[in-house]
């Protein structure tokens, strides 16, 4: 297994099935009375967030917890990471703490690299979301979620649609669901795919309607209407005409699709709330993977380098 | 009196002979000179070539001195053999009057390690609204020729035509940073496929090749100078090439690392490698050594530019852009021009001396390794080589993107106007 979970494209297919299997087995933890494994029982897990997500953070403290480890919170919105406090002062920090993981949220990409790489800190690196970069749990669980619902994803189509340039999310899932075998399709407008995308392991398409019809999966991602004020599109209206999901082409979808979004979302922009609360609709049940992807995470980077340091300890012995 | 004889040198490592250097001044160059009581300097197997000028320096002083001094920054220049830099202008206060560019001037003289020439800023406080006092810097005894706005584009197109009029008053000439404002608002790296999968926004070729065939055009128009800053793409190069082919008055320079570097040194997003403009794709390094090869690129400037370690040691987006350069200009220029064949040093000579003292109008600079010229000479041993390291540096910064590497060449002794500022491959003791 992997040192540190920076990016998707860090995981071989063994270890993201891996971590798809472990997953399932932890969420049957999940549906007991006592929600608690021993597993990680004195290690300490820091949720370090320098941007607001408290879903995320939340769902990370969840995991940890439930494996029973000690579980610290600093983020910036509280007092805990002061502003102007460097990121390499406050990994410092967290080194004399001894923490075992850091969970790290930023808003400049490439800061989980950073405290992976700078000889700062000695724990295992996992980035819960970097600016326009990745964002690899959130993957990890909607791979986990489509795998519940369908089963070995070989094979199968995924139609990403939105905003995919800003988007740690469609990173995080294009290279993870090409890995899994899956057949991505990212649906936007010219505007919002980045340059170079053609070097991706996926189809690019300007149009959703087409990418609908064989889709076994679509998955929006969010758009926040301020893009347009940097004429990414003319209008909030136009954009959800073009690239929204409603009711009619919802009903393009094969009778098995499902309709996926990471969240927060915008309702009437790039989901119309009939299709966010549908049927076909496994937004709720992502939120509930995302603990057990996490905990799974978690267990096996931090199990990992336990039996490493055993190893160690008894060659010393 | 000061005199030095510099036995057994390669001058422009083409032929050898004896340099007796007097008063400043070089008297003597031939085989096996009697020099007198002269102080003797073995320059066996070294490479003589006229003192280095840049162009492109960013000496912090006054305003940032945690980053640089005019003192620490000139011994910079002098360990990479430069005799003559040029101070950009985006210190605190601004260098846009005469005052400032006269006190940059004269620190530079005192310390004595290299000759200051300060650019003048084009705008008042780099704002790129109000054309700055040309005139007056250009009369100070600092004597400015070279105006730039460096770090900031002159992006308002009557702005830069009327500033390339106004200079033609003085024989000035206006340095411009090459980047369309608002195509490379928030950039962070060279727009590619990589930005894309690292999540970093794009500073697109485009930026940079837009104003650069904008401001050939406005030379054209006007009859005036322009030189532009650190080029760094393929389509750059080729609208200098028409521009020049067209016979208009445009200079262009080259970076040494846009000489080296590529953007996959991005992949680490380790901000030592920020830089602005940013390092670019293989195939633009391939371009922009051809242009300097043929011509088309007229000389190497470092961009030197210090910054404190905590504007490094951060996430890449909060970092600062810039990388040191002059102690390493030289080698790097070796280890891509010359050792690949595409330069000479005599070809070498002129893009990082002559060609630069010509385009910044400083007289005693970057004059020939001949009898009665000023002795500004550097001796370089290019049989060399060495791993660079960050704290080998008289610069107050740490900020080498060349840390590690294994880098050709070293700079043995650097004359200016006939006194040592460095020997051995120290610095020497200047008197003051
Ligand atoms: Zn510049």
């Amino acid at each position: 297994m992997i040192r540190h979970l920076l990016s998707s494209a860090d995981l071989s297919k063994d270890d993201a099935v891996l971590i798809l299997d472990t997953a399932e087995e932890l969420l049957s933890v999940a549906s007991r009375p006592i929600k608690k494994l021993p597993t990680l029982r004195g290690r300490t897990v820091v949720n370090l967030f320098f941007e607001d997500s408290t879903r995320t953070r939340i769902s990370f403290e969840a995991a940890a917890k439930r494996l029973s480890a000690d579980v610290i919170n600093f983020s910036s919105k509280g007092s805990s990471v002061s502003k102007g406090e460097s990121l390499k002062d406050t990994a410092l920090t967290l080194q004399a703490m001894g923490a075992d993981a850091v969970v790290i949220r930023h808003g400049s990409s490439g800061a989980p690299h950073r405290l992976a790489h700078a000889s700062w800190i000695n724990g295992a690196i996992i980035n819960a979301g970097d600016g326009s970069h990745e964002h690899p749990t959130q993957a990890l669980l909607d791979a986990f979620t489509m795998r519940r619902h369908l089963g070995d994803l070989d094979g199968r189509r995924v139609t990403i649609v939105g905003d995919v340039l800003h988007s740690r999310v469609a990173r995080s899932n294009a290279l993870l669901l090409s890995i899994l075998g899956a057949d991505v399709t990212l649906v936007a407008p010219p505007t919002l795919l980045p340059v170079g995308v053609d070097s991706w392991p996926v189809q690019t398409s300007y149009e959703l309607d087409g990418a609908l019809d064989k889709a076994d999966v679509v998955m929006m991602l969010r758009v926040q209407g301020e893009r347009m004020n940097d004429a990414f599109f003319p209008s909030a209206r136009e954009y959800s005409r073009r690239y929204g999901l409603d009711t009619r082409r919802m009903r393009r979808l094969p009778e098995h699709a499902i309709v996926m979004h990471p969240g927060p979302m915008n309702r009437g922009m790039e989901i119309t709330a009939d299709v966010a609360d549908s049927a076909r609709s496994v937004i709720v049940e992502q939120v509930t993977n995302g603990v057990a992807v996490r905990m799974a995470v978690l267990y096996l980077l931090l199990s990992g380098s336990t039996d490493a340091e055993s190893t160690e300890a008894r060659e010393e012995a | 009196m000061s005199a030095h004889v510099l036995r057994d040198a390669l001058v422009l490592g083409e032929r050898r002979a004896d340099i007796l250097i007097e008063d400043g001044t070089i008297t003597a160059l031939a085989d096996s000179l009697d020099a007198g009581d002269a102080r003797e300097v073995d320059a066996t197997g070294l490479i003589a070539l006229p003192g280095l000028v840049d162009l492109h320096t960013h000496l912090r002083e006054p305003g940032r001195e945690d980053a640089e001094t005019v003192l620490t920054g000139t011994q910079a220049a002098a360990r990479g053999g430069f005799t003559c830099v040029h101070a950009m202008a985006n210190t605190d206060p601004v260098a846009d009057t005469a005052g400032v560019v006269e006190q940059v001037w004269r620190l530079g003289r005192e310390h004595g390690y290299c000759d200051v020439q300060p650019v003048g800023a084009v705008t008042v406080g780099l704002d790129g609204t109000q054309l700055a006092e040309l005139g007056a810097m250009a009369e100070s005894v600092a004597k400015v020729r070279m105006f730039s706005d460096d770090g900031k584009c002159v992006s308002d197109a009557v702005l830069m035509r009327r500033a390339l009029e106004y200079v033609k008053a003085f024989g000035g000439v206006i340095a411009q940073h090459a980047q369309e404002p608002r195509l490379t608002r928030g950039a962070q790296m060279n727009e590619g496929e990589l930005s894309g999968i690292l999540g970093l926004t794009g500073w697109p070729a485009v930026a940079e090749e837009a104003i650069v065939a904008r401001d050939v055009l406005l030379s054209a128009h006007v009859g005036s100078r322009l030189h532009v800053c650190h080029v760094s793409t393929r389509g750059s190069v080729e609208i200098l090439r028409w521009a020049k082919s067209k016979g208009w008055d445009v200079t262009a320079e080259v970076t040494p690392h846009h000489l080296l570097l590529t953007d996959e040194l991005v992949r680490s997003y380790d901000p030592i490698f920020k830089v602005n403009p940013p390092l670019r794709s293989s195939d633009d390094v391939a371009a922009v050594r051809e242009g300097l090869a043929d011509g088309t690129i007229d000389c190497v400037a470092t961009d030197h530019a210090p910054h404190p370690m905590e504007d490094k040691e951060c996430e890449w987006s909060a970092a600062a852009f810039g990388m040191l350069g002059l102690e390493t200009a030289l080698s790097v220029v070796q280890l891509a021009m010359v050792d690949s064949a595409m330069l000479s040093w005599s070809d070498v000579a002129r893009v990082m001396s002559t060609v630069p003292a010509a385009i910044g109008r400083v007289e005693a600079h970057g004059r020939p390794l001949a009898v009665g010229e000023p002795a500004n000479v550097v001796l370089y041993d290019s049989g060399a080589s060495r791993q660079w390291r960050s704290d080998d540096t008289a610069s107050l910064s740490r900020n080498t993107p060349y840390a590690g590497r294994e880098l050709p060449g070293r700079v043995v002794a650097t004359f200016l106007r006939g006194r040592p500022t460095v020997l051995d491959g120290e610095l020497a003791e200047v008197p003051v």
